[in-house]
């Protein structure tokens, strides 16, 4: 058992780091975007089960609640929305495929360059524990001369990892996190600029004409669809 | 860290409560005027400089002012670029009203993201620690993306915002993994902390992949040379006061941190990244000023104009010194001043959207308006560092920091090109003097006009009396270039 | 601690072997009768009424980026919810705090929602 559980993270990350490149591959190979949509999903998802394998259990979670959960969503809204169907005389590589394929490659071998051990920082004894916050449990306490004081009956080491994070988001990162929700209410306000439409142009767009001039050209643009 | 550090943030919490009030008093009152949207916008912004300013004042030692878990720093540093960036803004303002004037967008909005834009940059000026950099520069760069797509039904606008957003986040995410390269190897994110663990560091390449994705990284958002693609048609295509605020502040914000993070942070390895940087700015220099030559259109003559001043200020950068530091809060004054007062003029050449924009239309302008056309030439001047204007003062404490380092090569080819760029600014003097205009109206709103006199006034007073501007700057420079122990002849 | 992810892992296997063995069953047993009408999408016998695929209101789009950034903001809430119980027991009066900092960022996102709100993004007309 012992040796299965220590050979087990190894043969796990093989296995889903071959699927999640593969996948990731496939998003972009695919003809039908639909196809590619859905391959994106297996990429999030095996991102996210390496992620548990580094001993990030917060950030798989919100890598399945989000990027599986939410950004999927507005992928499958953008292919509906722009209308692309997958075209057989197509081609699937772009003309710059060796360029690219190059550029990929040269950065590939410049990365793993740099993946190995003893370039990075090691933390030393102290840092270390620095990193398993504590936490301590107090309480009155009344003294032998009558007055009461609080001490520490308890100590507690934080063991989750949502904990953990939480313990430096909140203490030390406050700053930015209160900036992230700035960032959040800005691209609030950027979808609604940028997606709603200016109320002139709704008045615009209910007269006869306008109606009139959109199914013309709608009806153009299907003749031109099914000519091909 | 204790509340009372809170203080120091009051200007970025001032501006944060504005930018909201902005958002939500149009919607929840009655149809608000347009007009008052400017007013509360200036209102506001001069609030938070005098927030700025005093909370300047209960700091007893700049230098020691680190807070919140040592992520901010009040010092001169940053309250002089925070000053910069609210002034450039506040012209910004002044500017948009007259583009506002006959449009259907709300301007509400728009003063709103200009606001969280600016906050952003505070939180920039004044971060030693990389995530609120980061955070700082993304705030900035994301309103920075709405508002050049804000004339969402043309598609040059609306091209120029996708084209940004796109290759805008591409950057962001190679500048994160530059920081993420640096925390792996330094074991910390806070750039005096990586300077000390730089310092016990030989060499190491893991490093130099972090500190190259990061130069990268920041020299897309400034717009140096071989990062530089997006810029002219993003320029082009974004609302014309928005593009004023990408070619100013924006800038400026992001030559900030970029001085801050390589004077702090990264001053050890200083012989390593130089020479890549010095290559960046001879490119910029060279690339920014031959290809404006070509440009019939102003914003795009303007944008490769821009590239150029970006290796400009790359100069004090890679050279490492007091003196390089001083040039570069010298020109980024000179080079704002200068700027707006040009994008000032264009726009008070556009009755209508995207009118007012060819090199054609400046024509016969000192019979029109000779206090812009004299405006123009000060402002041109400025940009290619001729004597009587600011600009020169700019130039040679840039040029002289490189020579200093050792970088007499880069500086001969700033100097060259500087020459270059003479050629395509006296094209819109010869336009404006020599050729015959065209009966085409010219706006006389009062904002415009006061925006290009305070910019004239900045451009001539520096010109000729730089000791003010200069003493102020030798404090300025001296708290982040005061650790900065310059590799003599670095560039030999 | 990546140990006890093992029984998720043994699960998605037996969940994969389970989908495998009846696929699996259904060709090798299975009838096979090919005819034009099998390939034909399913609507519930009726024939189709429309492409399938066809430009959707942006409004969907618009509705599914507001739900992303809500998403985000209940993301940053869970680490706060876990830390909270404990944070109230450490000294110095972190509790306050802690709870200020989190009202601060609840507070910031009503505003973007009264806005979002009252441009009546929510209204489907």
């Amino acid at each position: 058992m012992e040796a299965l559980t220590s050979g087990m993270p190894f043969l796990v990350f093989l296995i889903i780091g071959t699927i999640a490149v593969a996948a990731s591959i496939l998003v972009v190979a695919m003809r039908n975007p639909v196809h590619s949509a859905l391959f994106l999903l297996l990429t999030f998802l095996c991102v996210a089960v390496l992620f548990v394998l580094k001993a990030a259990e917060f950030v798989a979670a919100v890598q399945v609640l989000v990027y599986a959960g939410g950004i999927m969503v507005l992928f499958l809204f953008v292919v509906m929305l722009i209308n692309v169907r997958s075209l057989p005389e197509e081609r699937v590589m772009s003309a710059f495929w060796k360029g690219g394929l190059a550029v990929g490659l040269g950065l590939f071998i410049l990365f793993a360059g740099v993946v190995r051990p003893g370039v990075y920082h090691e933390p030393k004894g102290n840092e270390r524990d620095l990193r398993t916050q504590t936490t301590y449990r107090m309480r009155k306490v009344r003294n032998a001369d009558g007055t009461v004081t609080e001490r520490r009956v308890g100590r507690s080491r934080v063991v989750g990892n949502s904990e953990a994070i939480g313990m430096v988001l909140y203490r030390d990162y406050l700053v930015p996190f209160e900036v992230a929700s700035l960032f959040l209410l800005v691209a609030m306000i950027g979808a609604i600029v940028i997606g709603k439409r200016e109320l002139l142009a709704e008045e615009e767009e209910s007269t006869p004409q306008f109606i009139l001039d959109r199914a013309e050209k709608e009806k153009e643009v299907k003749e031109v669809v099914n000519g091909r | 860290m204790t509340s009372g550090d809170i203080v120091f943030l009051v200007p970025e919490i001032i501006l944060t409560i504005g930018a909201c009030a902005l958002l939500v008093f149009p919607v929840l009152g009655k149809r608000a005027a347009a007009q008052s949207a400017k007013w509360m916008m200036i209102g506001l912004l001069a609030i938070t400089a005098i927030a700025v300013i005093v909370s300047s004042h209960t700091v007893t030692d700049f230098a020691q002012s680190r807070l919140f878990a040592t992520m901010f720093a009040v010092d001169s540093f940053s309250v002089f670029f925070k000053l910069i960036f609210i002034a450039a803004v506040a012209m910004v303002t002044l500017m948009s009203e007259d583009y506002f004037r006959d449009s259907r967008y709300s301007p509400w909005e728009y003063y709103s993201l200009l606001a969280f834009a600016l906050c952003g940059m505070l939180f920039m000026a004044s971060g030693i620690h990389l995530i609120s950099i980061y955070v700082g520069l993304e705030l900035m760069s994301l309103s920075s993306y709405i508002l050049a797509g804000y004339y969402k039904s043309e598609q040059k606008s609306t091209e120029a915002a996708m084209k940004y957003f796109v290759l805008g986040t591409v950057s962001s995410a190679i500048l994160l993994y530059g920081m993420s390269l640096i925390y792996g190897v330094c074991g910390s994110l806070n750039l005096i902390a990586i300077d000390r663990a730089m310092s016990t560091l030989i060499t190491n390449d893991a490093l130099m992949l972090g500190i190259l994705l990061l130069a990268a990284g920041l020299c897309f958002k400034i717009a140096a040379a071989p990062f530089h693609v997006w810029t002219p048609d993003v320029y082009e295509g974004a609302p014309t006061p928005i593009t004023a605020f990408l070619s100013t502040a924006s800038k400026a914000a992001a030559i900030a941190i970029f001085a801050r993070i390589f004077y702090v942070g990264l001053q050890h390895f200083q012989l390593d990244w130089s020479f890549v940087l010095a290559t960046v700015a001879a490119l910029s220099m060279i690339v920014g000023n031959l290809a404006a030559i070509t440009q019939d259109n102003i914003k795009r003559m303007l944008a490769y104009s821009s590239i150029g001043h970006a290796g400009y200020l790359l100069l004090g950068i890679i050279s490492m010194s007091e003196m390089g530091m001083r040039g570069v809060l010298v020109y980024t004054v000179v080079y704002l001043a200068a700027t707006l007062g040009i994008w000032a003029a264009v726009l008070m050449l556009q009755q209508h959207e995207y009118a007012g924009e060819q090199v054609e239309d400046f024509q016969g302008l000192h019979t029109r308006s000779p206090f812009w056309a004299f405006a123009m030439v000060m402002f041109l001047l400025s940009l290619g560092g001729i004597p009587p204007t600011a600009g020169f003062i700019g130039k040679y404490y840039l040029f002289a920091a490189a020579i200093q380092s050792g970088f007499g090569w880069l500086a001969i080819i700033a100097v060259l090109m500087s020459a270059v760029s003479m050629f395509y600014y006296l094209r819109i003097v010869v336009a404006m003097y020599l050729r015959e205009g065209k009966d085409a109206q010219v706006s006389t709103a009062g904002s415009l006009r006061f925006v290009g006199a305070a910019c004239l006034a900045i451009t001539l007073f520096f010109g000729i009396l730089p000791t003010p501007l200069i003493r102020q700057v030798e404090t300025s420079a001296r708290w982040v270039a005061a650790r900065a122990v310059a590799v003599p002849n670095a560039g030999r | 601690m990546t140990y006890s992810f093992v029984p998720i892992l043994l699960m998605i296997l037996a969940a994969a072997i389970l989908g495998a063995v009846f696929l699996g069953l259904n060709t090798i047993i299975g009838k096979k009768q090919r005819n034009p009408s099998k390939l034909a999408p399913y609507e519930s016998g009726v024939p189709l009424l429309d492409e399938s695929r066809k430009r959707v209101n942006v409004k969907f789009y618009q509705i599914a980026m507001l739900f992303i950034l809500f998403d985000i903001e209940a993301a940053f809430l869970y680490p706060w919810a876990v830390i909270y119980r404990n944070a109230t027991l450490t000294p110095a009066g972190i509790s306050w705090f802690v709870f200020g900092e989190m009202l601060v960022f609840v507070l910031l996102l009503g505003i973007g929602y009264i806005y979002v709100w009252k441009k009546r993004a929510f209204d489907w007309t």
